[in-house]
């Protein structure tokens, strides 16, 4: 028999785009914060922490800002454009710059002393560890 | 100049007839285009996509670009909240006919591709002499 293996994570994006696509239909005032730049993914592993992805093609490293504050994860940065173009001579412009801001909520505390942040090939991950006091604790059940 | 910053990726739409086969998503990349003195930029966004992971063919006079993500996820990690979708991009392009097919550069930096179509030089204006019969 053929089986194909399940595949949850793309049964959690169809999830992810069904709630978008009624968001989107939503009058513009309602729509959420997807239409800020840039688009974030949050990845969470309940012992280990958070990742926050992102994808910033063309923002130079150095000009992205990551501040942590509580549960908040703010990221923040400006996009230039190419120093060769001038505007008069756009024959098409879908890309945006300008400055962008988001902040994230957190699920929890973070140790701010250990986030990392890397960017390769235009994106941004950001690995926040939970921080030790709030990892949950395993509680063992005696028999008395 | 400073107007909204938007995210939303828009899906490649599958031809009939024509359907992909790598099991992945496929999007369509944001592009600019501009032009200098002596060609034209196509500025493509790729997030993702490494030097060795783009492919750019140009058959008669249109310019493909193809980009492969392999970003792995995150193991161990589960997503609890998405805003975009990974895949690959592909995009086709129509050249104008003053492009010099064989001086087309390509660069990609931080996601960021820049393709570089100079322009042939002028074809000669040749002048008609009109005589009077």
């Amino acid at each position: 028999m053929f089986r194909q293996a399940f595949n949850w994570n793309e049964l959690e994006r169809l999830r992810h785009d069904v709630d978008r696509l009624f968001e989107s239909s939503l009058p513009r005032v309602y729509r959420p914060r997807s239409r800020t730049f840039p688009a974030i993914n949050v990845w969470i592993n309940e012992v280990e922490g958070v990742i926050v992805t992102a994808e910033l093609p063309g923002v130079l490293v150095d000009s992205i800002d990551i501040s942590v504050t509580g549960d908040t994860l703010e990221i923040s940065g400006t996009r230039q454009p190419m120093e060769e173009a001038s505007k008069e001579k756009y024959h098409r412009q879908e890309r945006s710059y300008g400055d962008f801001k988001r902040s994230v909520q957190l699920p929890y505390a973070v140790n701010t002393e250990a986030v990392q942040a890397a960017a390769e090939k235009g994106v941004l991950r950001i690995t926040l560890p939970r921080a030790e006091a709030e990892k949950p604790k395993q509680i063992a059940v005696r028999a008395g | 100049m400073n107007k909204e910053l938007q995210t939303q990726k828009q899906e490649v739409e599958t031809t009939e007839g024509a359907e992909r086969t790598r099991a992945a998503r496929c999007y369509v990349p944001k592009v600019d285009i501009y032009s200098l003195d002596d060609g034209i930029v196509i500025l493509a966004e790729l997030p993702g996509v490494g030097e060795n992971d783009v492919d750019i063919t140009l058959e008669k006079r249109v310019l493909t670009i193809n980009g492969f993500v392999s970003t792995a996820e995150p193991e161990g990690y589960e997503l609890t909240y998405g805003e975009y979708g990974v895949g690959d991009f592909q995009r086709s392009f129509t050249l104008p006919d003053d492009i010099d097919q064989d001086k087309i550069e390509a660069s990609i930096s931080d996601g960021l591709l820049r393709v570089f179509l100079q322009k042939a030089p002028e074809a000669q204006a040749k002048k008609i002499a009109v005589v009077s019969g």
